[in-house]
């Protein structure tokens, strides 16, 4: 068997794609096994320590916060939540609208879509007062309504559901009228099945797009109890060492291990639907 | 009244095409019509038309004696097979067959039933499981024609669905459908652009030129009887010759020969029009044909010439004939099967 240089050169390149991407998570994984001491006066670890089960269950036990409640489970499981809600409701949004905005060819259609589309010059860092103030005044703020709600609308799925939706031949609606579907039928019959690869990706995207939410759920939340895993990673775990407020490192290492579970186990569920629609449309 | 009638039925597209023309006909029940005519003449918009799928300008449709202007096309009982058969690839074969049957609120066992038997007469029974992206084109044809048999509609619309088949499927498929429609004996109207298809296909044939029905009725009647030279030369293969000429007083003068006792008052220029088929040699013929190209098709001989000013005149004979290149033939008009149109506008005059 002859193998090509050129293979060769793809298989280093694509091993040194894989190690960039690796490298970071080992370190953090083999880096809080250690104590806090050890990674404080050595730098971060490459070998495995023996503080596994210890680190891994402080950070899960541990009730940090104000009123030494709120624990890292918790958080993460508002986090869940949160991005769950975004990108459930973010994929059906753009599904409907871009539907609406190709297959009705009512006149405001292009106007409409350019609209949606320039929301994306204003995220929602720009517009956090009023975005605030709105929620504020429907009494949303620490509750999940409010944490997931204002953060719905995607202009950036849409476009993508449009383009797709604009590649589907139009004998296959006219067909599917003749065959008696509706509108309705239409869309649930056609358009889901025939993106749901496409479904699958945006899904991923918008629900880690979610989970790493910062500066929303910051302002948003006075209350402890709806706390997410990126604002939980900054306020707890500082320990006070011969009187001065050092990090524990060790253990925020091992929550960040832990905090990247839940959008992996997300990625590995989708994963069939997920490589085929990058790869390939089924048409 | 008939099952299908179409009265001044005009379509202007938003653009300002106007694409139909105040067209009137009537089709029977259980009749196969054609409409056949050069790309871009309206074909598709007038059946699109019936189907529901444009919106008549002006004009009425009628279906079964209902009007159907405004009526949904998902409630006018029609069914319409595609040039490139609009399957629906996320289905197999067998829940493409009963898509419609379901939406129509059919139970289980019936469409199973339906779905079975069309299939059956398809010959696709076995494919039933398999998605259209795993069938040949053949077998994607004969799904597209189940899709629209196991409804049992009121009416089928095809439009060109051969077109996407090699020659011999085509004819082929062409067969099976002839056959298919006899059986089922529902009501078809057939887009081609294809003379031969619409000749062997059609019981009645409507030959379509720029939104405009030039003429309707029989493939032999329009065959033997164009009444205009667009319709002359499109139906028939090889095409009609035509030459410039010109009538008077029943003599009809042309490139090197004259015809007399034309069965025509009209005075003027003309142009004849002589079928390659409705010629053959003589000793002392009207016509003299310089042969440049012989064409063997084996059953018959194209043969390709010149007389006088007129270049690449077609004469059809028989096979075993052994005719040269280079060779001078003296050719004469059968029975006077010749055609004679006003150069002007182009309509028969003879
Ligand atoms: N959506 C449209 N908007 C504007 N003009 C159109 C539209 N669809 C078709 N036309 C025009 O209407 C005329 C008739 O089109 P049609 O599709 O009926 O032709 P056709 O006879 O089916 O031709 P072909 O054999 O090529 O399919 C053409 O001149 C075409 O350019
Ligand atoms: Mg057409």
């Amino acid at each position: 068997m002859k193998i090509k240089l050129s293979q060769i050169l793809a298989h280093i390149v694509l091993i040194l794609g894989v190690l960039l991407m690796v490298i970071p998570i080992w370190l953090s994984f083999a880096s809080s096994t250690h104590d806090t001491v050890t990674i404080l006066k050595e730098g971060m670890k490459f070998g495995l320590g023996d503080q596994l089960t210890r680190n891994y269950n402080e950070v899960l036990n541990e009730k940090g916060g104000w009123s030494e409640e709120v624990t890292a489970a918790k958080m993460f499981i508002n986090s869940f939540i949160m991005a769950l809600g975004i990108a459930t409701l973010k994929v059906i949004i753009s599904a409907m609208s871009a539907y609406a905005l190709v297959y009705f060819r009512f006149k405001l259609a292009v106007p409409i879509f350019w609209l949606i589309f320039i929301t994306l010059l204003v995220p929602l860092e720009v517009r956090i007062f009023p975005s605030y103030k709105i929620v504020s005044d429907l009494g949303l703020t620490n509750s999940y309504t409010g944490l997931v709600l204002p953060l719905v609308a995607s202009a950036t799925a849409t476009f993508f559901f449009r383009q797709f939706y604009k590649t589907i031949p139009d004998e296959l609606l006219e067909s599917a009228k003749l065959d008696g579907a509706n509108s309705w039928r239409f869309f649930i019959d056609f358009l889901v099945p025939l993106s749901k690869t496409m479904i699958a990706a945006m899904f991923i995207f918008m629900f880690v797009y979610g989970y790493s939410q910062y500066l929303w759920p910051l302002i948003m939340t006075t209350s402890e109890e709806y706390w997410t895993v990126v604002m939980g990673m900054k306020i707890i775990f500082t320990e006070s060492y011969e009187g001065v407020a050092l990090p524990r490192t060790a253990e925020r290492f091992a929550y960040i291990i832990l905090s990247m579970i839940p959008p992996v186990l997300v990625v590995v569920f989708l994963q069939k639907w997920f490589i085929k629609g990058l790869i390939q449309t089924e048409k | 009244m008939s099952f299908l009638e179409l009265n001044k039925v005009t379509k202007i597209y938003p653009n300002g095409t106007k694409a139909v023309h105040e067209t009137s006909m009537n089709v029977e029940n259980g009749e196969f019509m054609v409409f056949v005519g050069p790309s871009g003449c309206g074909k598709s918009t007038l059946l699109r038309m019936i189907a529901g799928l444009e919106d008549i300008t002006e004009g009425n449709i009628n279906l079964d004696g209902i009007l159907i202007n405004k009526v949904d096309p998902s409630e006018r009982d029609v069914a319409m097979v595609f040039q490139n058969y609009a399957l629906y690839p996320h289905m197999n074969v067998y829940n493409n067959l009963a898509y419609g049957l379901k939406n129509r609120g059919i139970s289980k066992e019936d469409i199973e039933k339906k779905v079975n038997e069309a299939a059956k007469l398809l010959q696709i029974s076995e494919y039933l499981q398999r998605k259209p992206s795993m069938l040949s084109g053949g077998q994607r044809q004969r799904v597209a024609m189940g899709r629209a048999i196991v409804r049992s509609p009121k009416i089928f619309l095809f439009d060109e669905p051969l077109s996407n088949l090699d020659a011999k499927l085509r004819i082929q498929m062409r067969l099976e459908i002839k056959k298919l429609q006899q059986k089922v004996g529902v009501t078809s109207i057939f887009v081609t652009h294809d003379q031969v298809e619409a000749m062997t296909l059609a019981d009645r044939l409507a030959v379509i030129n720029n939104g405009l029905i030039e003429q309707l009725g029989t493939p032999i009647e329009i065959y033997n009887n164009p009444k205009s030279m667009f319709v002359a030369g499109f139906i028939g293969s090889p095409q009609m010759n035509f030459l410039e000429g010109e009538l008077k007083n029943k003599t009809l003068t042309s490139e090197g020969f004259e015809i007399n006792n034309v069965t025509s008052d009209f005075n003027g220029p003309v142009i004849l029009g002589i079928r390659p088929e409705h010629m053959s040699q003589t000793d002392k013929g009207l016509i003299n044909l310089s042969v440049d190209l012989v064409e063997q098709l084996g059953s018959d001989n194209l043969i390709y010439g010149e007389i006088k000013n007129k270049k690449d005149f077609c004469f059809r004979c028989s096979g075993s004939q052994i005719i040269k290149k280079g060779s001078k033939l003296s050719l004469n008009i059968n029975d006077n099967n010749y055609y004679v149109f006003d150069k002007s506008n182009g309509n028969r005059v003879n």
